[in-house]
């Protein structure tokens, strides 16, 4: 009896340990490896190894030309317009100097200074906010796009401390009474949550181009950045560009031609 | 021995109803803070951690330091702390319970805490933490029971408590290692992308554990009628004051590093923590300097042996000390990691009302845990005459 109570305990250890140590592994390779889909991808969707976006920060002048993407992006993905400290933002305009805090200069260009520029999630092909994440609730899929399981989220928000860009936002509080028009094709958020700019990943899945890219026609690019031959590629080579804070070594995927 | 909790004066039991009233006040706001959401709080997109996390950071240094009696007594044999050993460890159990606390309240869906579990991403030093405060607080409740227990029957511990101890004294620098490398290892914050955070958390966790501890005996010693003992309290003071001359000194060498390097992004949070911004001064910046003066008046209260060993004069320096190095490490540290934004904005903070309401109510349930795990010990020790 007691020999058989001994075993048993040996035993149950044992595989309980083997469970952990199962566990923690898959846990090491699945943070490493991007994510790979297991669902059946639509037969019309955009795919590349790598997504990016060029910004052709010269094309936009007015407040309608920036609206037009803003609005675009909060109809299609619910995001809500709460006023004050706690807003949410997935696409936004600002100045140059809190754009581009690392490469600002005293003096330069009236013209550039005084233009604004769009800032969104930069999809970094290193992104600290998938390192920090004790959940893997924010994850990077195989395309590059760093995505975000709502459903998993435990809002402790290590992610808006990590990412050095500020694109992410919480929910402190129920989003759903400042949706102005719910689009019922995409989830609202709950309490609690964070949220960021998804690069429209199910707008690409139906071969649809993102939502900002296709309300400002020629003023913002979308395309594969491994890709040489892509629209991207040959901006990038044509242009002159800035990405923000390439000093952090994060590889924002979100290029602004200035 | 868990039915002494049971036997006490009427003064004990109004103590704990006291505490009971202000962890009933807590829960009751942090049902409203469910049901809002953490927009009750002062918190917001710029500054996404403020008063709680500030907690759980303090916090985890107080629990950290019960290593600060072991070390010397296990590893060097130093008798004379073998006797307050206890109440350290008992006060490391409260303290970790009070940081579990403070980060469930923190999250925007604790309900769904388990997924830390579920899903172990070892890339996430979250993860890292929730798993050394668990063993941590089996450690200590393990060895502070089971040496209590051996003290009760006054017969030796056994010899495998005297391995959990070893690996207590490693485990307690673990746990505030893994929590300063929360901060330090995220690109963009300036304030806390420094490799000297984790020396900085752990010194200022061993002068200010200590401290608090001997405070605490200090008022529990009156009541419960028993003694320190004068060698004990010495060696701790010297342990306190070496601690805090190295967290002031380690301070010092980020002020250096940011201003003779005069590179902006590093002298922004303490420019902004210190003198304010060009918009005038921010609360912080008063805190701060109530904490900065503090911390110098504690110091020269604890440096020279004269004042030190002043009996009367020391419960002062020790508050002083405890005080500092909370304003140092909770709030300042935190607002400080958050000032400037990634938009090099100056972003603002200040707890709530009902933010403290909730801070105070866990703080509750942490006196209550001590208070009871405190009566345990010393009534225990009180029979074996080991008092």
């Amino acid at each position: 009896m007691k020999r058989s109570r001994r075993q048993f305990l040996k035993v149950a250890s044992l595989s309980v340990a083997g469970l952990g140590a199962q566990l923690a592994a898959g846990g090491v390779t699945k943070a490493a490896a991007a994510v790979k889909p297991s669902y059946k991808e639509d037969a019309l969707a955009l795919k590349a190894k790598r997504w990016a976006m060029v910004i052709d920060t010269r094309e936009f002048a007015s407040k309608e030309d920036f609206d037009a993407c803003i609005n675009a992006c909060n109809f299609a993905h619910n995001v809500p317009e709460i006023p004050g400290k706690t807003e949410i933002k997935w696409i936004w305009k600002d100045a140059y100097e809190h754009t581009f805090t690392e490469t600002t200069n005293k003096y330069q260009s009236k013209e550039i200074e005084d233009r604004e520029y769009f800032m969104l999630c930069n999809h970094c092909e290193n992104p600290p906010c998938v390192r920090v994440c004790p959940t893997q609730a924010t994850y990077k899929l195989e395309n590059g796009i760093v995505a975000m399981d709502y459903h998993r989220c435990i809002g402790c928000r290590f992610c808006m401390a990590g990412c050095p860009f500020g694109a992410r936002s919480f929910n402190f509080t129920d989003p759903r009474p400042y949706i102005k028009e719910i689009n019922p094709k995409f989830p609202t958020r709950m309490i609690g949550v964070v949220e960021k700019c998804n690069f429209c990943v199910e707008r690409l899945d139906e071969g649809k181009l993102p939502a900002c890219v296709e309300a400002a026609p020629g003023k913002i690019h979308f395309g594969d950045l491994s890709d040489p031959e892509s629209e991207v590629r040959k901006l990038l080579e044509e242009n002159y560009t800035l990405r923000r804070k390439p000093a952090l070594g994060t590889e924002p995927g979100v290029f602004y031609i200035i | 021995m868990l039915e002494k909790v049971l036997k006490g004066s009427p003064k004990y039991y109004m103590w704990l109803a006291f505490l009971g009233g202000i962890i009933g006040i807590g829960a009751i706001t942090y049902l409203f803070q469910l049901q809002y959401g953490l927009g009750l709080t002062g918190m917001n997109r710029d500054v996404t951690w403020g008063f709680y996390i500030a907690q759980f950071t303090y916090l985890v240094g107080i629990a950290a330091s019960a290593v600060m009696l072991v070390l010397p007594a296990y590893f060097h044999g130093y008798k004379q702390f073998k006797k307050i050993i206890i109440f350290g460890e008992f006060m490391a159990i409260g303290a970790v319970i009070m940081c579990m606390l403070f980060i469930v309240v923190d999250m925007g869906m604790p309900q769904r805490m388990l997924n830390v579990m579920l899903h172990p991403t070892l890339n996430s030093v979250m993860f890292y933490d929730m798993m050394v405060l668990i063993g941590y607080l089996c450690l200590n409740a393990i060895i502070g029971w089971k040496t209590l227990e051996c003290e009760r029957f006054q017969i030796a511990p056994p010899q495998w408590v005297k391995y959990l101890i070893y690996t207590s004294v490693i485990w307690a620098f673990s746990i505030h290692t893994v929590t300063a490398f929360l901060s330090q290892g995220l690109p963009g914050r300036h304030y806390w992308l420094t490799a000297v955070l984790a020396a900085r958390f752990l010194a200022s966790a061993f002068c200010a554990g200590p401290a608090l501890l001997l405070l605490l005996l200090m008022v529990v010693k009156k009541i419960a009628k028993f003694e320190i003992g004068k060698e004990a309290i010495k060696t701790l003071t010297i342990i306190i004051t070496y601690a805090m001359c190295l967290n002031v000194f380690l301070f010092l060498c980020e002020v250096f590093t940011a201003f003779y390097s005069n590179i902006p992004g590093h002298m922004h949070p303490l420019h902004y923590l210190f003198a304010g911004t060009e918009q005038g001064l921010p609360w912080v910046t008063y805190w701060m300097w109530i904490g900065a003066v503090l911390a110098i008046a504690s110091l020269v209260l604890l440096i020279p042996t004269s004042l030190r060993e002043n009996m009367k004069i020391l419960p002062w320096a020790l508050g002083m000390l405890v005080l500092a190095t909370w304003i140092d490490k909770g709030l300042g540290l935190i607002i400080g990691g958050f000032a400037p934004s990634p938009f090099e904005t100056w972003a603002t903070y200040a707890p709530t009302v009902p933010e403290l309401l909730i801070s105070l109510g866990i703080f509750g349930v942490g006196a209550f845990v001590v208070s009871i795990l405190w009566k345990i010990a010393i009534d225990v020790k009180k029979e074996a005459g080991t008092l």
